[in-house]
């Protein structure tokens, strides 16, 4: 019994995802004693709904921070290639709600496609070439919608009701959950089983090693942020099917909550460390907190200073165990 | 031997010459000048001294932070509560103004106020030196604002024009020239002063080349971390004030998006993120050419967006100019690829 529990106790210190996922059902637990409409389904529906947009970017930022990048952009291009495809829909040029998010999808890759030149070919640091991105997206969304919106009766009645039903899944779950859970498996199994992830794991822990073991260091980097910006599109398409309308400063700030739920995740900023796995429980972490400290009563002028606290605490907390791990994996070597 | 070093030298001059009109500093001079050219044909008031001043006053408030922030980059960390820790201070000192203290109370509640900031972050990073700066202070901008709305809600707070020694912080006036800036300039020659004629600058610069290397011949090298991100907090604390006195009122949500002006203006400059390079002039001249392009621009009646977007560009422009020479020259000299960043 007891080495069962010290089994236990070693795996939990040795596993991310399963501390993580302890956390993350205390939690629950905790907002179910105070408030118990929480853990019912239409609640967790709702939360997954509305937080889609947030976990499905995350996995762009994720693969970013791997390669040791950072991308400060998605956030802006997100609303470019979501207010685009809105005001193509709009003009009546499709009104198809797949080809709306195939465009928007097309307009984000091109976006991660220049964010990716300016940093593979102009050799920019990324964090210097995402922020001076950040305001070009940001601007030319204002430009091309002339600072209007793309209001609910402008749209397809097909494509506002896509976010409310169940179609994709053949009535199972939400469509745009649907859509969240299909890029987790298909990240996941590209991530784990495909030469190109390995080869971003690779990138990400040791360029110069990869670059002499044959890596085309940049065509990798340029992919990853193409696919950020792909990503960013997707999303864009998904937050107007949403909230049905388009703003020029939709998603402003959200590039801050996605990195924050990689971090929380277990993802690395310094690159090569990070799971997909660790990614959705960092990612639900923030939609959990977001949906339940409106529901136990927490005034809504104090959820930013919890929501700065806990991301601090995340990390500190991530510091703390691995330096644990370290010293736990050096007493065995001892013995 | 010492014949060896010396040619060296003469060669890096050569080559310093050679590519001076390449240089960073140049382009930036340049830069500077058409902008200031463009500002004077679209405006015949523009050269008028009283008017010139008003409008760079109004970017001074930010232009402060600029000078800490550069210690940092230089360090090769990067600070974005910047604009939250503003916000708070501002907010201390508007709340403690109008419960009562007197306003020389509340100034320094603001100077502690974000020089606490400043502290916890610098004490986070060196307590914890495997943490990034960037995530770091992301959370701690998040939480800095957090405890403003918390202070204030949606309110505002007001009345701190009445003092009248408060309200000529800012727009006191020595014949033309506003004390505000005096007191930048001031700040800026300390500042440069400090990061390129003493010790603790070339400390920094040590640092921001390699940690470890610093760390091993023997520079306190988190004690020096510390103090440069407590700084940051203090120059913030300086910031609020002005603003407060510009404003007369203060919101939670004010001086949003000042971390991403401040790091604009020191890239601009040409001070690398990556640590250990540039210089001060740049940083300082970046300062004006941002603001008064921002100032021209707003003559002609371009949006702000659009202002954002030309800023955007000019930083990527700026940075990538240099490098593609270096590529270029490497690429000539050895042969080989140059390296990726």
């Amino acid at each position: 019994m007891q080495s069962q529990m010290k089994s236990l106790a070693k795996k939990m210190r040795s596993s991310r995802e399963l501390s993580l996922f302890l956390v993350l059902a205390i939690l629950c637990v905790a907002v179910q004693l105070r408030n118990n409409s929480f853990l019912t389904s239409k609640t967790i529906n709702d939360m997954l709904k509305n937080y889609s947009t947030t976990i499905t970017l995350s996995l762009g930022m994720m693969s970013v921070l791997l390669i040791g990048g950072i991308d400060i952009s998605v956030a802006s291009s997100l609303a470019f290639s979501g207010m685009c495809a809105s005001l193509m829909m709009r003009d009546g040029i499709y009104s198809s709600t797949l080809v709306m998010f195939l465009v928007s999808v097309g307009i984000g890759l091109l976006c991660g496609m220049l964010v990716g030149t300016v940093i593979t070919q102009g050799k920019v640091l990324p964090i210097i070439a995402t922020l001076g991105l950040t305001n070009i997206f940001r601007g030319a969304t204002y430009i091309v919608s002339g600072s209007r919106w793309v209001s609910a009766y402008q749209f397809q009645s097909a494509f506002k009701q896509f976010a409310q039903t169940n179609t994709l899944s053949f009535g199972l779950i939400n469509n745009l959950v649907f859509i969240t859970i299909v890029c987790y498996i298909a990240f996941f199994v590209i991530m784990k089983w495909t030469r190109f992830g390995r080869r971003i794991y690779a990138v990400g822990s040791n360029p110069e090693a990869a670059a002499v073991s044959g890596i085309n260091i940049n065509a990798i980097k340029f992919t990853v942020y193409s696919m950020a910006g792909a990503f960013a599109g997707l999303t864009g398409a998904m937050y107007t099917a949403l909230y049905a309308s388009a703003q020029s400063d939709m998603g402003m700030g959200m590039e801050m909550d996605v990195i924050a739920a990689c971090v929380i995740g277990g993802v690395s900023l310094n690159g090569g460390q990070g799971s997909v796995g660790g990614v959705l429980l960092g990612a639900l972490t923030m939609a959990v907190i977001g949906k339940a400290l409106p529901l136990i009563g927490v005034s809504q002028f104090w959820q930013t200073a919890i929501k700065g606290l806990i991301i601090l605490t995340a990390i500190i907390i991530n510091v703390v165990t691995q330096r644990m791990m370290r010293k736990n994996a050096l007493k065995e070597r001892e013995i | 031997m010492t014949t060896q070093v010396k040619r060296n030298i003469v060669i890096e001059k050569e080559k310093s010459l050679k590519s001076l009109f390449l240089r960073w500093e140049t382009l930036l001079v340049i830069l500077f000048i058409v902008v200031n050219i463009m500002n004077a044909s679209i405006s015949k008031n523009y050269l008028n001294a009283a008017n010139l001043f008003t409008a760079i006053s109004t970017f001074l408030v930010k232009g402060f932070i600029a000078f800490p922030m550069a210690y940092i980059l230089v360090l090769g960390d990067i600070d974005l509560s910047v604009g939250s820790t503003v916000a708070l201070s501002a907010t201390m000192l508007g709340v403690s103004y109008n419960a009562g203290l007197p306003m020389g109370v509340a100034v320094v509640i603001a100077l502690l106020c974000g020089t606490l900031c400043g502290l916890i972050n610098g004490i986070i990073l060196t307590k914890f030196t495997e943490l990034a700066s960037m995530i770091v202070t992301l959370g701690t901008m998040t939480l800095y604002r957090g405890i403003a709305e918390m202070i204030l809600g949606s309110q505002s707070t007001g009345g701190l024009q009445n003092v009248t020694w408060f309200y000529n912080l800012y727009y006191a006036r020595i014949g033309v020239v506003p004390v505000i800036f005096i007191v930048f300039c001031v700040l800026a020659i300390a500042f440069g002063f400090v990061l390129h004629k003493t010790t603790f600058g070339r400390y920094l610069y040590a640092i921001g080349n390699s940690r470890v290397v610093a760390h091993y011949s023997g520079i306190p090298v988190q004690t020096i971390r510390l103090i440069c991100f407590t700084l940051v907090g203090l120059v913030c604390g300086i910031s609020a004030i002005y603003y407060a006195s510009w404003m007369g009122t203060v919101r939670f949500d004010i001086a949003t998006g000042y971390e991403l002006e401040a790091i604009s203006m020191v890239v601009l400059g040409g001070i690398s993120t990556a640590g250990g390079k540039g210089n001060f002039p740049g940083t300082v001249i970046s300062i004006f050419t941002i603001g008064l392009l921002k100032y021209g621009l707003g003559l002609i009646n371009v949006n702000s967006q659009t202002i954002l977007m030309i800023i955007g560009a000019i930083l990527i422009i700026v940075v990538t100019i240099p490098n593609i020479r270096v590529q270029r020259s490497a690429t000539r000299l050895s042969k080989t690829p140059a390296k990726s960043c």
